[in-house]
């Protein structure tokens, strides 16, 4: 077993495709020659080990960066490309959205884009709102792309790997934060389908959903509750389309009670999404109201407090789960 | 280099093909109402899709827009699945998916109609990088509006095309008009040819009404892309004698500005050329101009024989399963 944080998982899982599979390449800003030479960095060492053909250092041009990946996925290459910071995503969502995701459905199934969009997430770095902005409701909403949002090293590395084998176009958010968290990854190859959600922490009291760097917040919040003799579930979604309503649904038939955490801001967050499933398939099951702790509505504030506020903590996830116990 | 017989009289028929089956088109919206949903027609285009596909091979790729009639059928795709894909039925060739605008013909290396506009250059730019990546012995052919060239998305899809010396052919069909704008309302330059020497490619301006200019365009550009020399922006001056769509009153096109493009008709001009060398006679003509209505017709009578999709046939081909 190694000890990686999420972007050395994930730079692994960059390296083993690349090796396996020649049609993958890599495009994006500073992607080979960054101004990161960390190596807790996703694409550190890649250009030395593919070179500049596989691995592509592009222009600031988010919308051809994302075209690149269309055009080259249907005329037979495996793109995966990078967005440096979320909002910036908006840049290249004509590609995604109207392209990557529907030109397949306007062939009448005759063509295919297999392509990995990475974009990198998260509030936590003093950057402002317009380097920090969760959007994967946005794509979620959006028929046509997988959307996985990976919480631990070990499940990155799995998730990108069958990202990148998929035939369907995908995007794949990485949270920054997560790059510094070290955890266990496995020496030998494996892959983690998409999908699949992961049950982080068993309990018996009530249903936690969660996702990406919530996740951390998430077993925080269950780990206290334990001492106070509340058995807490965290359900790790992993993959928020197709989203794994079984798993989902299992778990709050066996509680009674859900609280879903995302980082995002809330009205027209995802956890209304998990809501309505829920309340569709699983009415009866439930012993109480549902909670949502997600960010407030407001764009990601710059100052070290304001942004603090921002981000939801296990506080904030104990006393949601105290008000419906 | 003279242009082979066989690619002339290529470029003429399927010119007449193109024609022929927009008319049929116009008249099945206008006056048949059988068509349901929008309907834009390239008419008096047709010399730059059949110059340009003449002059490519079958392993060149084309991404095109919602003006691509005049580009598929130049490229050899079926008018009967074309056909019953723009009357919206399951033998179409994208199985009623896509209609008139977003027509895919795969099986002729049309991989990608979009109709956003300044859609097609960043796709453009990603096939031809998949040539280039593979050394593959092709090139990507990409047709834009002039409208388009107001888009950033075009602007950084030729800056990347330029920087990483693509073999991408940026064909701009300068039509005079952008919706209801005319050209120089919506730009500032009188030569879009130019802009190529912004992004590092050389620009052209020719008569986008001579099919042979756009074949001999077309080869030139081919021959540089495919000898590592990058991208080509060939401006194709133009006029389309339709408005935007079968619904556009037209009122902002001058009805003597119309009738004089009508009299450099591009279709008259290869065949009076090809007239002229003695290489078309007048029974050739007819024959030619017989079996393009053979073939319309054939796509009608098909497509209107043809069953519709099944509603719930809509929840199919979005995903690879």
């Amino acid at each position: 077993m190694q000890k990686l944080g999420m972007g050395q998982a994930i730079n692994q899982a960059l390296r083993e495709e690349m090796e396996r599979d020649f049609r993958v390449f890599l495009a994006g800003e500073g992607i080979g020659v960054g101004i990161h030479t960390s190596p807790l960095m996703p694409t550190t060492g890649l250009l030395d080990a593919f070179g500049p053909k596989r691995v592509k250092d592009t222009p600031v041009s988010e919308a051809v960066i994302a075209g690149l990946a269309v055009g080259a996925a249907a005329a037979g290459l495996r793109p995966v490309i990078e967005i440096m910071f979320n909002p910036f995503f908006t840049l290249a969502s004509d590609m995604i959205v109207n392209h990557a995701a529907k030109l397949r459905y306007l062939s009448g199934g005759k063509t295919a884009f297999p392509l990995v969009v990475r974009i990198k997430s998260g509030a936590g770095f003093g950057a402002g709102c317009q380097h920090s902005h969760n959007l994967e409701a946005w794509v979620a909403h959006c028929p046509g792309l997988k959307v996985v949002m990976p919480a631990t090293p070990r499940d990155a590395k799995g998730l990108l790997k069958s990202a990148i084998r998929d035939e369907n176009p995908v995007i794949f958010i990485e949270d920054m934060g997560l790059y510094f968290a070290p955890g266990d990854v496995p020496d030998e190859a494996y892959t983690i389908p998409l999908g699949k959600a992961d049950i982080k922490r068993s309990g018996t009291d009530v249903t936690l959903v969660t996702w990406s760097k919530m996740l951390g917040v998430s077993l925080q919040a269950a780990e206290q509750l334990a001492a106070q003799g509340i058995s807490v579930e965290v359900v790790d979604l992993r993959t928020l389309t197709p989203l794994d309503t079984d798993t989902l649904l299992a778990s709050v038939r066996k509680t009674g009670r859900l609280v879903v955490v995302h980082e995002a801001t809330r009205t027209g967050g995802f956890a209304g999404e998990i809501a309505a499933v829920v309340m569709e398939q699983a009415f009866a099951a439930l012993k109480a109201p549902l909670r949502r702790v997600t960010g407030p509505d407001i764009p990601v504030p710059a100052s070290p407090p304001l942004e603090q506020f921002y981000i939801p903590d296990a506080g904030q996830v104990v006393a949601a789960i105290k008000e419906i116990l | 280099m003279s242009i082979p017989k066989e690619r002339q009289m290529e470029m003429a028929r399927t010119m007449i093909l193109a024609r022929q089956f927009e008319e049929t088109l116009a008249d099945l919206v206008r006056q048949q109402g059988k068509i349901h949903g929008m309907m834009i027609l390239a008419t008096g285009q047709e010399a730059v899709g059949s110059g340009v596909c003449a002059a490519l091979s079958a392993n060149d790729i084309l991404i095109t827009n919602h003006r691509s009639h005049h580009h598929l059928l130049a490229r050899g795709a079926d008018p009967k699945a074309l056909m019953a894909e723009i009357f919206g039925k399951r033998t179409g060739c994208n199985k009623g998916k896509s209609g008139t605008l977003h027509l895919a013909v795969p099986e002729v290396n049309a991989l990608c109609t979009t109709t956003v506009v300044g859609g097609g250059p960043p796709i453009a730019v990603g096939a031809a990088f998949a040539q280039q990546y593979e050394n593959r012995e092709a090139v990507t052919v990409c047709f834009l509006g002039d409208g388009s060239t107001g888009e950033g998305s075009v602007h950084e899809a030729f800056n990347l095309a330029g920087l990483w010396r693509l073999p991408v052919l940026f064909v701009c069909e300068n039509n005079k008009y952008a919706a209801a704008q005319s050209y120089r309302e919506h730009t500032p330059v009188d030569s879009l040819a130019a802009r190529g020497a912004a992004y590092g490619m050389p620009g052209e301006s020719i008569d986008g009404n001579d099919a042979l200019a756009v074949f001999e365009a077309t080869r030139r550009a081919r021959a540089r892309a495919l000898a590592g020399e990058g991208p080509t922006l060939i401006e194709c001056l133009t006029y389309r004698w339709r408005g935007h769509g079968e619904t556009d009153h037209q009122l902002y096109q001058p009805a003597d500005e119309i009738a004089a493009w009508k009299k450099k008709c591009p279709i008259d001009r290869l065949v009076n050329t090809l007239r002229e060398a003695g290489a078309l006679g007048d029974a050739d003509l007819e024959a030619m101009r017989a079996t393009a209505a053979e073939a319309v017709a054939d796509a009608v009578r098909f497509a209107e024989e043809s069953p519709w999709p099944e509603p719930q046939e809509a929840l199919d081909d979005v995903w690879v399963a």
